[in-house]
């Protein structure tokens, strides 16, 4: 039940371990996100990730107890970047372990598709060709988000 | 006095990241501060916080425009956010 929020890389593997070393659980499902080296906007050499200190730790930790409230989850450990990353380095881990693997794949997909509209980040592309492009939010993504939400009224 | 903060593109188009308002009557809502900073900023900061969907945070959460305002609060504003 845990966040981490740092400039540095990431060691997948550690984070795996961190997350096993407090809790216990029969199913464990996480996600790694990358940075890509392209985007709509053409080849991308590096991404620059602002955040606000403060409100990002809490909205997360906010974010993984009501995944853990919501499917029964035995832990959860989110980490994220900011700063300026290179192509193809981890941006965003997250970790959950559950007794079954049904709520393990809910409560690390509702994790992710919230945190991507909800935790205050903003993100800027460093093009190939030169170019400096702030990455706008994406329709596909808050359609996502919502559709926990109406089945959170259900 | 009022913590101001703004992130992103808005901070850019600012070139500002924060800064002290004096809580008075007249700041009663969200809103009021935005106006305030618009008519005090002129044309440069009306457009950069009256682009659309502006997000509006007070005290490091989410609220409407018509949240009330305390002396002390930290209100920031910031575009649409994209984190993972």
């Amino acid at each position: 039940m845990s966040v981490l929020i740092q400039g540095a890389p990431f060691i997948v593997e550690q984070q795996q371990a961190i997350l096993l070393a407090e809790t216990s659980g029969a199913g464990l499902v996480t996600f790694t996100g990358y940075l890509r080296d392209f985007s709509e906007q053409g080849a991308v050499e590096a991404l620059e990730l602002e955040h606000y200190p403060g409100m990002t730790e809490r909205v997360l930790e906010e974010l993984g107890d009501t995944s853990a409230n919501r499917f029964g989850l035995r832990g959860w450990r989110i980490v994220h970047r900011y700063g300026r990353i290179a192509a193809q380095d981890p941006i965003v881990w997250v970790g959950v372990l559950a007794d079954h693997r049904n709520e393990a794949f809910a409560g690390c997909q509702f994790i992710m598709d919230t945190l991507k509209t909800k935790a205050p980040f903003w993100k800027r592309e460093f093009m190939s060709d030169g170019r400096v492009v702030w990455v706008q939010s994406k329709a596909e993504d808050t359609e996502r988000e919502k559709s926990w939400q109406e089945c959170a009224y259900e | 006095m009022l913590t101001v903060r703004f992130f992103s593109l808005i901070r850019e188009a600012l070139d500002c990241e924060q800064l002290e308002v004096a809580h008075h009557s007249e700041l009663r809502t969200v809103d009021d501060l935005k106006r305030s900073l618009a008519n005090t900023g002129g044309e440069q900061w009306r457009e950069a916080l009256y682009q659309p969907n502006v997000v509006h945070a007070l005290n490091q959460r989410v609220v409407n425009t018509d949240h009330v305002l305390q002396n002390g609060d930290e209100v920031a504003f910031f575009p649409p956010m994209t984190g993972g």
